[in-house]
């Protein structure tokens, strides 16, 4: 702090001279942003400008005129039915995925064993991270044609190929995201499970609760909002998710994210240029809308958490 | 008494499918990247891995992202992390939410808007990826370096510092710098591990970084492919695991 800074400052504490107050706010502020222009400066060239400008042409046509028609488009045909797909496979993946989840949290957080503890939860923070073309291959490699469980179940006489499934469709996907879904949702759910004070189970206890009781009416609505919450980062998550699936269905399956990225690879119709922007601009809204639910549920949980 | 949580039969065995469904990917890829000629196992596709068409040009490229991106999160993220906790603190929640919003505008929607909006000649370099990849990492940068912010007495600091005269390059340096190592380290682990990891954009803008190259060469060599993501992925979890041993550290010491 510069010395004339700092006499601002002690002007500030002991009120100044009232008759300058405004010049001396607006000094203030702009004190107060300077430091922040660098920051505000680059996010807004590389993130606001490039969203708004999405947000924008997802209302253009291709002549520069104002249209609804790439909104109306990606509400109908093989757009809706990606919209219907990406949907299902996030809700699908996070539902499985906040489950067994759960499950894995509440399993060691009750074992009490110490190390076992720290090696899921590492484990979780290095799998949850895990995505893309490595994950896809690694699948690939597991249950794939020639892959080993594949392999070894045939062994056994289950052909996982007879009955025309492969790796490469909807269920084939989920399976593959949960790699990263199950650990996402032990990351966020385990504090929320050591929230759970022994004394409350004690408590119920002495009141002569039953199990069933104690989840019903304890930890059942303590836990509701924290796993609501997961359950919408982890539909966030993979409604978001591109690399996975591209890398593993090479666009087989119809889902938003490779629909845009047929679309920007220049795989389209040349009217259909600027539909993107509207598809990718109801990507946003829909991620928009579950996020904010998460935060508000989030808020929530701190309120007893802390 | 009877309330007492343990692990039970039932409990045990869903974990135990868990951990299988996590371990089976893992023995299976190497098992796979393992299959040599003729039914015989050998790592023969490991040791082919530096002599693949276009290597070199690969690595140069993906190394230069991540110290281009690594540079300018630094710069820009330490500075403006410090400037919050030291005279903006009613600006943080703003900050916050800016600098998580990479998390709700998902990349393959930001490249659409990038693609429309930057000048040819920054299309032209591979380095815009660098420029977006900081903000795409901003999300973890920011958590980090803010929790190793808070845990210091900021304004003590850099008051001392100031007092005795040090400009204000010397504070960020000498004082802050040190004092956040941990912080700065754990955002640098992010950041590579996400350039390193990167599929979405550098494929939609046509750059051959790692794993676009990965997803190449998987289109003719399967064995290949999958020796590379598990080197790829063992990279990536070196330095994840790096991070959360600095992670426990940092909560150690408060």
């Amino acid at each position: 702090m510069t010395p004339a800074e700092m006499r601002a400052d002690v002007a500030a504490a002991t009120g100044g001279n009232s008759g300058r107050g405004s010049y001396r706010r607006l000094l203030r502020a702009s004190n107060t942003y300077i430091g922040l222009l660098p920051f505000f400066v680059y996010s807004a060239i590389f993130l606001a400008l490039p969203t708004a400008r999405v947000a924008f042409l997802a209302f253009r046509d291709q002549d520069d005129h104002w249209t609804l028609s790439n909104i109306f488009e990606s509400f109908h045909g093989v757009y809706l039915l990606s919209f219907q797909r990406s949907i299902q496979l996030s809700l699908v993946s996070a539902i499985t995925g906040a489950i067994f989840g759960f499950i894995a949290a509440y399993a060691i957080t009750v074992s009490k064993i110490g190390f076992l503890r720290r090696i899921v939860q590492t484990a979780s923070g290095v799998f949850a991270n895990t995505g893309g073309v490595p994950l896809a291959f690694m699948f690939i490699a597991t249950i794939g044609t020639y892959g080993l469980v594949t392999k070894g179940l045939k062994l056994v006489g289950i052909d996982l190929y007879k009955g025309g499934w492969t790796l490469f469709t909807f269920t084939g996907l989920i399976l593959v995201y949960l790699y990263f879904q199950i650990p996402l949702m032990v990351i966020v759910i385990l504090p929320a499970i050591d929230g759970l004070r022994l004394e409350w189970r004690e408590a119920a206890a002495t009141l002569g609760a039953s199990k069933q009781q104690f989840w019903r009416y304890i930890a059942g609505p303590i836990l509701l909002p924290p796993f609501t919450g997961a359950l919408l980062l982890l539909f966030a998550n993979s409604f978001a998710a591109y690399a996975t699936a591209a890398a593993l269905t090479s666009g087989t399956i119809p889902l938003v994210p490779i629909q845009i990225g047929s679309l920007v690879s220049g795989n389209v119709i040349a009217d259909e240029a600027n539909l993107g922007y509207a598809l990718g601009l109801g990507m946003i809204l829909i991620i928009g809308f579950v996020m904010t639910g998460y935060a508000i549920l989030q808020r929530r949980t701190a309120k007893w958490l802390s | 008494m009877t309330l007492t949580p343990k692990l039970g039969p039932g409990l045990g065995f869903g974990l135990g499918v868990v951990a299988f469904y996590f371990l089976m990917p893992l023995v299976s890829a190497f098992e796979f990247s393992a299959r040599g000629a003729g039914n015989v196992y050998s790592l023969e596709a490991y040791g082919r891995i530096a002599s693949q068409y276009g290597f070199k040009d690969v690595i140069l490229l993906t190394t230069r992202l991540v110290f281009v991106t690594v540079f300018l999160t630094i710069l820009i993220m330490v500075p403006t992390v410090t400037w919050v906790h030291l005279k903006a603190k009613k600006l943080r929640r703003l900050i916050e939410f800016i600098s998580l919003l990479p998390l709700v505008i998902p990349p393959v929607v930001l490249v659409l808007g990038v693609l429309a909006t930057m000048p040819n000649y920054l299309k032209g370099t591979p380095m815009l990826l660098a420029l977006e990849y900081v903000m795409l990492a901003m999300p973890y940068t920011f958590r980090a370096l803010d929790a190793g912010l808070g845990a210091i007495d900021v304004r003590t600091l850099v008051d001392a510092a100031r007092g005795l005269g040090s400009p204000w390059h010397t504070v960020f340096m000498r004082i802050i710098a040190p004092n956040i190592r941990s912080a700065i380290f754990g955002s640098i682990f992010l950041t590579v591990a996400l350039v390193l990891g990167e599929y979405t954009m550098a494929s939609l803008m046509l750059w051959e970084t790692f794993p676009t190259w990965i997803a190449t060469v998987g289109q003719s060599e399967a064995t290949l492919a999958v020796a590379l993501s598990i080197f790829s992925l063992a990279f990536a979890w070196v330095l994840l695991l790096a991070l959360s041993a600095v992670e426990r550290r940092q909560k150690g010491r408060k």
